[in-house]
């Protein structure tokens, strides 16, 4: 078995990551920024920098922390922002199953939101041959490296910086605008820009729920909206275009 | 001066990290085979946009937990010069230059 950085997949799933890296790494700079700002000591900001890899969890959980929260509403509000990572937990299901246990775990632990955006838009179905899946475990790994070495440095930057960046600049908005693209880059079908309308007035109009749990009912109301709505949707899109091929529309890609 | 490690606050800590390999690994920790209904394999197609609208759409519009009351918040011009670059030139890397390029001089210059 030849590494998987030698195998051309690697080098666009990193490439593909390297278009949204500054955004990211913005982002990863005002996590460390606020990490050392918040009071906690260098060991635990290194700890929940290096460790946790989670850059929601870690903002929603440091003013609780700060407060003196008890330990159990401080994990379960990390548990409730990274609610969404269970989803697309279902998702890769399919796509990793073939791998060993622990190779499973890594696959899973460097999936961030990004890189599982990407992964699922180069890959919209699970391969079922052994060079389909070593195309993929090699693209996952380009994305998943460049997107960890670029979050880490930019928060050990931010870390060390920490004091020279003033936080009123909102240099972390670049981290919206590089989701912002991602979700662009996915706005292919009327389904899945109506996905993207309702997630967002829903996570607005819950923003009040506690735990972040605003996310996690977004995204459930939002796919259940776009399944009820797909086959009324598509059959009226078919008489539309009134032709009996259906080659050109699939239902959600 | 660096304030003191606090034995507890490292403890939850590296929870949280266990909750971030839980979370993202839950569905394939057990390799009990799982077929997956079909409806479900479906509407998996609307998550990843659904998730990304969840978590920017919020900070993009909201200011304190409430919706913003003005139209002048840099977010919003940053976020439109943004998603024209985007439509115009398809460049991710452009979406995000051009939306700080909005959003600096409006945010830190105007205090929007």
């Amino acid at each position: 078995m030849t590494a998987l950085y030698k195998h051309p997949e690697f080098r666009l799933g990193a490439r593909d990551m390297m278009v949204v890296a500054p955004g990211m790494a913005a982002w990863g700079l005002m996590t460390g920024v606020a990490m050392i700002k918040s009071g906690l000591s260098l060991v635990e900001v290194l700890m929940m920098g290096l460790l946790v890899f989670a850059g929601s969890s870690q903002l929603a959980a440091l003013p609780l922390i700060i407060a003196g929260a008890p330990m159990w509403v401080v994990l379960a509000t990390a548990l409730c922002v990274n609610l969404r990572f269970m989803v697309f937990s279902v998702h890769l299901r399919s796509y990793v199953m073939h791998q060993p246990f622990w190779r499973r775990l890594v696959s899973g632990y460097f999936t961030t939101d990004p890189t599982y955006v990407q992964f699922t838009k180069r890959f919209p179905h699970p391969a079922d041959d052994a060079a389909g899946r070593r195309a993929e475990a090699a693209y996952l790994a380009g994305n998943s490296a460049l997107g960890w070495a670029n979050w880490m440095l930019a928060s050990l930057l931010g870390m060390a910086l920490a004091n020279a960046i003033p936080v009123r600049w909102g240099l972390g908005f670049a981290g919206i605008l590089a989701l912002l693209g991602i979700l662009s880059s996915l706005a292919t079908t009327r389904l899945r820009v109506l996905a993207a309308a309702v997630a967002g007035s829903v996570a607005v109009v819950t923003f009040a729920l506690p735990l972040k749990l605003n996310i996690i009912v977004a995204i459930v109301l939002a796919v259940a909206v776009c399944l009820l709505l797909e086959k009324p949707f598509l059959e009226a899109h078919a008489r539309k275009a009134n032709t009996p091929k259906k080659n050109s529309h699939e239902p959600s890609d | 001066m660096n304030p003191a490690t606090d034995l507890w606050t490292v403890v939850t800590i590296v929870g949280m990290a266990l909750l971030t390999i839980v979370t993202r690994c839950f569905f394939f920790l057990s390799s009990h085979p799982w077929p997956m209904p079909a409806w479900l394999q479906r509407g998996l197609h609307y998550a990843p946009i659904a998730a990304l609208a969840a978590v920017i759409v919020p900070e993009m519009v909201m200011t304190q937990g409430h919706f913003i009351s003005t139209w002048q918040d840099a977010r919003l011009f940053a976020v439109a010069a943004g998603v024209a670059w985007y439509y115009w030139q398809r460049g991710m890397l452009g979406t995000i230059i051009v939306g700080m390029a909005v959003y600096l001089p409006l945010h830190v210059g105007l205090g929007w």
